[in-house]
C-alpha cells in the first residue's frame, strides 16, 4: 500500500450556525487519487477551501506528510500552502488568467521558482545567466504539459479564447506546473461532453502513473469518478457517510439513500 | 509572416518609399525651399533646405509605414490566430516606437521649434513618464491610483528640500527622490492591501489629499501655501547655463563655444526628462518579462488564482505600489527642477486625475498608447486657450468622445510577454 500523503482530523468548519462540515475525517494516499463525492451542499468545496488555506478550520488538524517533513496545513497562510506546502488545486468556476496567454499562465504557475532564479528581479534585471537557464526550465516544463493536455498548438492564444473544455485542462496544466505534491481538483468534468470527459480520465489517469502525487478529486460526473478513483469519501450534510473502493461504495445503502432518497413506506406497501 | 504573404515586403516598399521621396523633393525645391525677403526695398530670395530634407524624411517615412501597414489594421480590427497578429504586430509597434523616439530626438534641432514648442513637448513628456509610472500600477497590477500625485509631490519637495538644505545637486537628489517617494509608496500600500477596485480608489484619493494637505499646513518645512523658491537648475555635467557663470566655473555656452541663449538649458532639460521617460520604458518592457512583471499581470486578473498558485499577493502589490512611487518621484523632481518653484497648488486631484486619464486613455497596459494620449492631454487645451473658459468643456467633451469611440482606451492591445515558439504552417504537421 502506499504511504499516506494527508491526513485529515476531525475537520469541522462552522459559518455562524450553519455547520458545513462536521467531524471529518480521512486520508489520501501518495500515488492514488481519492475522490470526494456527495450531494450539492455536501460540503466538498470548504473541505478543499481549508485544505487550501482560503478558510481557516474552526476545529481539526490537517497533516501533509511532505518530503521535507510533516506539514500542518491549518496553521499556514493560503498562498505559503502553494509555495512551500505543494498544494496545488483548480478552481469549480475556472480561473484563468483570461487575458495572459496559455504559456504565460504556466509561466506565471511557477513564479517562486523563477523568483528565485531571478535574483528576486535584480539579478534578471541585469540578464544574469541563471534566469535565463531557470526561464528556459519552466518553458520546456510548460511545454511538456501544454503537450499533455493537447493544448501545445495554441500556447500563444489567450487563455479567455479557450473553448469551456480546453480551459479545464489547461487549468490542471497550470496547476501541475507548480510541481505540487498533492493536487486538488475541483469538479474538473463540470460542463464538458463525453469526449472530453473520456480525455480527462486519460489526462487524470497518466498524472497518477508518471507523477506518483497525490490527487484529491471532487466531482459529480460518476463516469470520471469510478473509472479511475483508488478511494472514494461520500459526504452528506458535511459528515462522512461512506468510504472505500469504488465498488464498496456505489453498493453501500447509505450513499444510495443520500443520493435518491429514503424510499416511502406507503409507497413500497 | 504577414509581410511574406503581403504583395509589397520590405525591398519593394523601399523602393515605393523611394520614389515617394524623389517627388517630395521635386515638389518642396521650389515650393519649401525658396522664400522671399524684403531687404530694404528689393525682394531677396532665401533658402531654407533643411525644410525641405525634413519633408522630403517625412514622405518617405509615412510612404514606407503606409507600405508595411498589414492588411488587418486598415480594415476594423479582427481576432486572429494569435501567433499570426503577434508577428505583425510586433514590427508595426517596433516601427512607430522607433518613429516616435527620433521625431523626439531631433525636435530641438528642427528649424520651426521655438522656445513654446519646447516647453509644451517638456510638459508632454512629464506626462508620459507618469502616465509609465502609473502603468505600472493601474496597467500591469490593476490597482487603481486615484493619488499617484502624491509620490509626485514627494519627489519634487525631496528634491526642492535636499537641495536648499544640504546643497545637494539635481543629480544626486534624483535616485534619493525616487527612493523616497518608493516608501511613500510601500507606506500607502501598507493599509491598502486588502482593498480593491473602488474602495481603494477612494483610499488612494484620500492619500493624495492628505499629502497635499500637510504640504500646505507644515509651513515651517514645506513653506506652506507659498511654495518653496530658488531651487537650483540642473547643469550639464557640471556646466551651468547661464550667462554670467560664478567664479571658478564655466558656463555651457562658453564650454561649447555658443552664443549664450537661454533655449539651451530648455532643450537640455527636454533632453532629461526624455532620457528617464525612456528609462521608464524600458525598465518598465523588462519587467514585464520577470516572474514579478508577470505576477503583477496575473493579479489583475485573478487575485484568488494567484494565491492558490503561491503567489505572495502582499509583496506582489507593494513592489507594484513602491516601483510606481519611485517613478512619479522621479518625474516630481525633474518637474521642480524645471519649474524652479513649487507650490502644493501643483499636485491637487485634477492632476491626479489627469495622469489617471493618460493611462485609461492611451489603453490600459500599452506603452505606446499612453505616448497619444499625453499628447491629446496635453496639446488639447494648449489649442483650445483661445476659447478661454470654454477650455475645460471642450476638453470634457474630448474625452467623452474618445471614451464613446474607443471605450478600451486608444491602442488597448496587450503584447504577449513570452512566445513558445511553435513549428510555422499549422495545418501542415
Amino acid at each position: 500500500m502506499n504511504p499516506v500523503l494527508l491526513e485529515i482530523e476531525h475537520l469541522t468548519m462552522r459559518f455562524g450556525g450553519l455547520v458545513a462540515v462536521d467531524d471529518l475525517s480521512f486520508e489520501a494516499r501518495e500515488g492514488e487519487i481519492t475522490a470526494i463525492i456527495g450531494p450539492n451542499g455536501a460540503g466538498k468545496t470548504t473541505v478543499f477551501n481549508c485544505l487550501t488555506g482560503f478558510y481557516k478550520p474552526t476545529v481539526g488538524r490537517l497533516t501533509l506528510h511532505h518530503p521535507s517533513g510533516p506539514l500542518l496545513l491549518e496553521q499556514m497562510e493560503g498562498f505559503r500552502i502553494a509555495a512551500r506546502a505543494g498544494v496545488a488545486r483548480t478552481f469549480q468556476n475556472i480561473r484563468l488568467f483570461p487575458r495572459m496567454t496559455l504559456l504565460e499562465n504556466l509561466i506565471v504557475a511557477q513564479h517562486n521558482f523563477l523568483m528565485k532564479a531571478s535574483g528576486f528581479t535584480v539579478g534578471a534585471l541585469f540578464g544574469l545567466p541563471r534566469y535565463r537557464h531557470a526561464e528556459q526550465e519552466a518553458v520546456d516544463r510548460a511545454r511538456h504539459w501544454l503537450e499533455r493536455t493537447g493544448l501545445v498548438m495554441r500556447a500563444n492564444a489567450e487563455a479567455g479564447s479557450l473553448p469551456y473544455g480546453d480551459q479545464r485542462r489547461l487549468e490542471i496544466a497550470r496547476a501541475m506546473c507548480t510541481q505540487p505534491v498533492l493536487l486538488c481538483l475541483d469538479e474538473p468534468a463540470a460542463g464538458l461532453n463525453p469526449r472530453e470527459s473520456a480525455e480527462l480520465n486519460r489526462l487524470l489517469a497518466g498524472i497518477r502513473e508518471t507523477e506518483k502525487i497525490g490527487v484529491l478529486l471532487i466531482e459529480h460526473d460518476m463516469s470520471v469518478v469510478m473509472g479511475i478513483s483508488d478511494h472514494i469519501v461520500v459526504l452528506d450534510y458535511g459528515k462522512r457517510i461512506s468510504a472505500g473502493t469504488p465498488d464498496s461504495v456505489r453498493k453501500d445503502p447509505a450513499v444510495i439513500r443520500a443520493y435518491l432518497g429514503e424510499p416511502e413506506s406507503d409507497a413500497v406497501a | 509572416m504577414i509581410a511574406a504573404a503581403a504583395p509589397s515586403p520590405l525591398p519593394a516598399a523601399l523602393k515605393e518609399a523611394a520614389v515617394a521621396a524623389v517627388v517630395a523633393l521635386a515638389l518642396a525645391i521650389p515650393m519649401v525651399g525658396f522664400y522671399t525677403v524684403d531687404e530694404g526695398g528689393s525682394l531677396v530670395a532665401k533658402t531654407r533646405f533643411d525644410w525641405v530634407a525634413i519633408a522630403v524624411a517625412a514622405v518617405f517615412a509615412g510612404r514606407l509605414a503606409l507600405a508595411l501597414w498589414p492588411p488587418a489594421w486598415r480594415l476594423k480590427p479582427r481576432r486572429e490566430p494569435a501567433h499570426v497578429a503577434v508577428d505583425g504586430r510586433f514590427t508595426l509597434m517596433k516601427f512607430f516606437g522607433a518613429a516616435a523616439v527620433t521625431v523626439a530626438v531631433v525636435l530641438p534641432f528642427l528649424p520651426f521649434t521655438d522656445r513654446y514648442i519646447i516647453d509644451v513637448a517638456t510638459t508632454v513628456l512629464i506626462y508620459v513618464m507618469l502616465g509609465w509610472g502609473l502603468n505600472i500600477v493601474v496597467g500591469l497590477a490593476g490597482l487603481l491610483d486615484l493619488g499617484y500625485v502624491a509620490f509626485y509631490a514627494v519627489g519634487a519637495y525631496s528634491f526642492a528640500l535636499l537641495a536648499r538644505n544640504f546643497g545637494l545637486n539635481f543629480w544626486e537628489c534624483l535616485p534619493l527622490a525616487g527612493i523616497f517617494a518608493a516608501l511613500f509608496g510601500v507606506l500607502l500600500g501598507f493599509p491598502v492591501l486588502r482593498l480593491r477596485g473602488d474602495y481603494l480608489a477612494i483610499v488612494t484619493l484620500g492619500f493624495g489629499e492628505m499629502i497635499r494637505i500637510v504640504l500646505v499646513n507644515w509651513q515651517s518645512f514645506t513653506g506652506g501655501p507659498n511654495g518653496l523658491t530658488s531651487i537650483p537648475r540642473p547643469s550639464f555635467f557640471g556646466l551651468p547655463f547661464t550667462r554670467t557663470p560664478e567664479a571658478g566655473e564655466t558656463a555651457f555656452h562658453e564650454f561649447f563655444g555658443l552664443e549664450f541663449s537661454s533655449y539651451h538649458r530648455l532643450a537640455f532639460l527636454y533632453f532629461v526628462i526624455l532620457v528617464l521617460a525612456l528609462i521608464t520604458n524600458a525598465f518598465t518592457l523588462r519587467i514585464r518579462r520577470l516572474p514579478v512583471g508577470r505576477a503583477w499581470e496575473a493579479l489583475r486578473e485573478d487575485e484568488i488564482a494567484c494565491r492558490a498558485l503561491g503567489i505572495n499577493p502582499t509583496n506582489t502589490k507593494l513592489t507594484a505600489f513602491a516601483i510606481g512611487a519611485m517613478f512619479g518621484g522621479f518625474a516630481g523632481s525633474f518637474f521642480a527642477a524645471r519649474q524652479g518653484f513649487i507650490s502644493p497648488e501643483s499636485f491637487t486631484f485634477i492632476e491626479s486625475a489627469l495622469i489617471l486619464a493618460v493611462v485609461v486613455l492611451g489603453g490600459m497596459g500599452s506603452q505606446i498608447g499612453i505616448v497619444f494620449a499625453a499628447i491629446l492631454l496635453v496639446v488639447l487645451p494648449e489649442i483650445a486657450r483661445e476659447f478661454a473658459e470654454l477650455r475645460m468643456v471642450l476638453f470634457g467633451a474630448a474625452m467623452i468622445g474618445i471614451m464613446v469611440w474607443r471605450p478600451h482606451g486608444l491602442l488597448s492591445r496587450r503584447d504577449p510577454s513570452i512566445l513558445l515558439p511553435l513549428p510555422k504552417a499549422t495545418g501542415a504537421s
